[in-house]
């Protein structure tokens, strides 16, 4: 059952509210911008579908057109930054931080300056557009620079906290967003911190501390481990498997880096088994890192749900999610594979 | 205000100074460029003792004009100068490259002070800096911001979008540097990717573009005088310099964009600088 902990929506299963994250970037950077003067925000000719345009008509003194150039947005940030301001770079994430990467490396992140990484259109749902415009590595190019926090949150409301949240970081940080609308899942009562990952679902009669038992076997069976908007998938998945007599627990990873290595092992260690759900490379992602993880911490059998080594087409979103293996069935089957492996 | 003749001879020892600083870190390093430093001893030298607004023992002071270094390989000219100028000892110049320094074989913000940033990888200078000059403008603050630049990394695609977002911007508080020294590392520029016309090009984005002999100071110096009255474009100096300057056996040759001298040819090359290339007797002879 949802974890009543996280004040989730109680509507979340209807999805009645839908909305895409980057619309809760740009509603968090101008709040963002409002209490801190030294926000400013960087556009590489894509104001409007950054949800930049918003911040540009309050703040048009702290918008700054660059252009299409991305090389130049991220070394230009870095500028601003070792001045004192701190810097919102927004594209999208296939050109930043896909074509900018090594102005990342250089001047962002050896540098270590507060600048926001804002990557739209993440993930296979940005559909028709095709491969070139389906950022799917973005996660992994971050995650191994030193320095660089990342973050894909799951819905609009996490995406406004998370921006608020990255302001006032002082170190650079990665935000991942997609274009398409998606479930609202949390609401501003619902607890979020940078590198706290949250536990959305779990059996009814979990004890909150220790392992439960039922029967001699471990009352959850499976952790499953989400970030980004398919998180209301892992949902689903959750309550269609607790219909089956299948219970498992549900973990909003929402920061991917640095990794919340408590919740993930204590929750990975109730069940033995896990399932790590995310629209990116199973390489370098989610997946990669949870699996170093419990690699490390508690081996244990892991199925992975996200693009296996391959490049998208064009589709509709969701078409695409399910070809690539990544929708309720497949976290579902998932789920049943990591059980059964942990039998052997 | 101009330089007085005995000024620009006081420089002109320093920069003197400051080439056999670099040759000494260069040998005791065992790696790094040496033509580019020598190349751009006097501009560094003017800069640090004449032109900016900078107080070594305050490197992080607000008001300071920031000098952003591009081509970061140079760095062994910057590490020279900043230590003549009392940053640190002039000892600590030998730790260059070596395990455990404050002074990276590429120069490294987090590392020193004094800094501004870090570089190495070419092309994204010119980018910082112009988002130095913005903010600062942003801030409404009088100082400037300036970028040394190879001519090389105009080879770069970031160069030139950084060049049209300073130009679009009119960031007359930003003024570049070329060190327009002919070489790169596969031979000369104008083989490799040519250039020209260079003043022609930045003309064309937007700068104040000036062209100066890159050795002779009083020049420079009344070049980043007049770069300060010029309120609607930034401005660029493309300094015309010699790779290797003060060692008339590597000038110009571009084989020595990264190589550090050996123990023999240091000697012989410190013994040219102390004498002024024979003019002078050496105290060390």
């Amino acid at each position: 059952m949802l974890n009543a902990d996280e004040r989730l929506r109680t509507d979340l299963f209807e999805a009645t509210e839908q909305k895409p994250t980057r619309d809760g970037f740009g509603a968090g950077l101008i709040e963002a911008a409002d209490t801190d003067p030294r926000v400013v925000a960087l556009c590489a000719d894509l104001s409007e579908s950054t949800r930049t345009l918003e911040f540009k008509k309050k703040y048009p003194e702290r918008f700054i057109e660059v252009g299409v150039a991305e090389q130049n947005l991220a070394a230009l940030a870095a500028g601003f930054a070792l001045y004192g301001k701190v810097p919102f770079i927004t594209s999208y994430a296939t050109f930043s931080p896909g074509r900018n990467n090594e102005q990342i490396r250089t001047t962002i992140s050896i540098n270590n300056v507060p600048v926001k990484i804002c990557g739209m259109h993440a993930g296979i749902s940005v559909g028709p557009d095709g491969a070139t415009h389906q950022a799917l590595e973005d996660i992994a190019l971050m995650r191994v620079q030193p320095n660089m926090t990342v973050i894909s949150p799951c819905d609009a409301e996490e995406a406004r906290k998370a921006t608020i949240a990255a302001a006032k970081t002082d170190g650079p940080v990665y935000l991942r967003f997609g274009r398409e609308k998606t479930p609202v899942m949390t609401t501003p009562e619902t607890p979020f911190a940078i590198g706290k990952a949250e536990v959305f679902w779990r059996p009814p009669d979990l004890p909150r501390a220790g392992l439960g038992n039922y029967q001699g076997r471990p009352l959850v069976e499976c952790s499953i481990f989400a970030t980004g908007p398919l998180v209301h998938y892992a949902l689903l998945a959750a309550k269609q498997l607790e219909a089956e007599g299948v219970q498992v627990t549900v973990v909003n990873v929402h920061t991917i880096k640095p990794l919340d290595k408590d919740t993930v092992v204590r929750e990975a260690k109730h069940a033995g088994a896990a399932v790590t759900v995310e629209e990116h490379q199973i390489a370098g992602g989610l997946g990669g890192a949870i699996a170093e993880l419990l690699a490390a911490e508690s081996p244990m059998p892991i199925e992975f749900i996200g693009m296996h080594d391959m490049f998208g087409q064009s589709g509709e979103p969701k078409e695409l999610i399910a070809h690539y293996g990544m929708d309720v069935p497949h976290i579902v089957a998932a789920v049943k594979k990591a059980v059964e492996r942990k039998a052997h | 205000m101009p330089l007085t003749d005995q000024e620009a001879k006081e420089l002109s020892d320093k920069a003197n100074a400051v080439r056999q600083t670099i040759i000494e870190m260069l040998v005791a390093a065992g790696s790094g460029h040496t033509a580019g430093p020598l190349g751009m001893a006097d501009i560094f030298t003017a800069l640090y003792f004449r032109v900016l607004r900078h107080d070594p023992k305050n490197p992080e002071w607000p008001e300071r004009d920031r000098l952003v270094l591009s081509n970061g390989h140079i760095v062994p000219v910057r590490y020279a100068t900043m230590a003549h100028t009392g940053y640190f000892s002039i000892e600590e110049c030998l730790t260059l490259r070596k395990f455990g320094s404050r002074l990276q074989g590429h120069p490294e913000r987090t590392k020193l002070p004094g800094l501004e940033t870090t570089s190495g990888p070419l092309g994204s200078g010119l980018s910082q800096a112009a988002g130095m000059a913005y903010a600062s403008r942003m801030n409404a603050e009088k100082n400037r911001i300036y970028c040394a630049m190879s001519d090389g990394e105009h080879d770069c695609g970031n160069t030139w979008e950084a060049a049209m977002f300073a130009g679009a911007n009119k960031l007359s508080n930003l003024t570049a540097i070329i060190d327009r020294n002919n070489i790169q590392i596969d031979g000369y520029t104008e083989f490799v990717m040519p250039l020209e016309p260079l003043r022609d090009k930045y003309e064309a984005f937007g700068w104040h573009v000036l062209e100066i002999d890159g050795h002779n100071i009083p020049q420079f110096i009344n070049a980043c005088e007049e770069s300060k009255a010029i309120y609607e474009k930034p401005t660029v100096i493309i300094a015309h310099t010699i790779p290797g300057r003060g060692i008339r056996e590597i000038e110009r040759d571009y084989r020595w964009h990264g190589k550090p001298p050996n123990k023999e040819e240091s000697e012989r090359f410190l013994s040219e600088l102390r004498t002024m290339q024979g003019k002078i007797s050496s105290e060390h002879q």
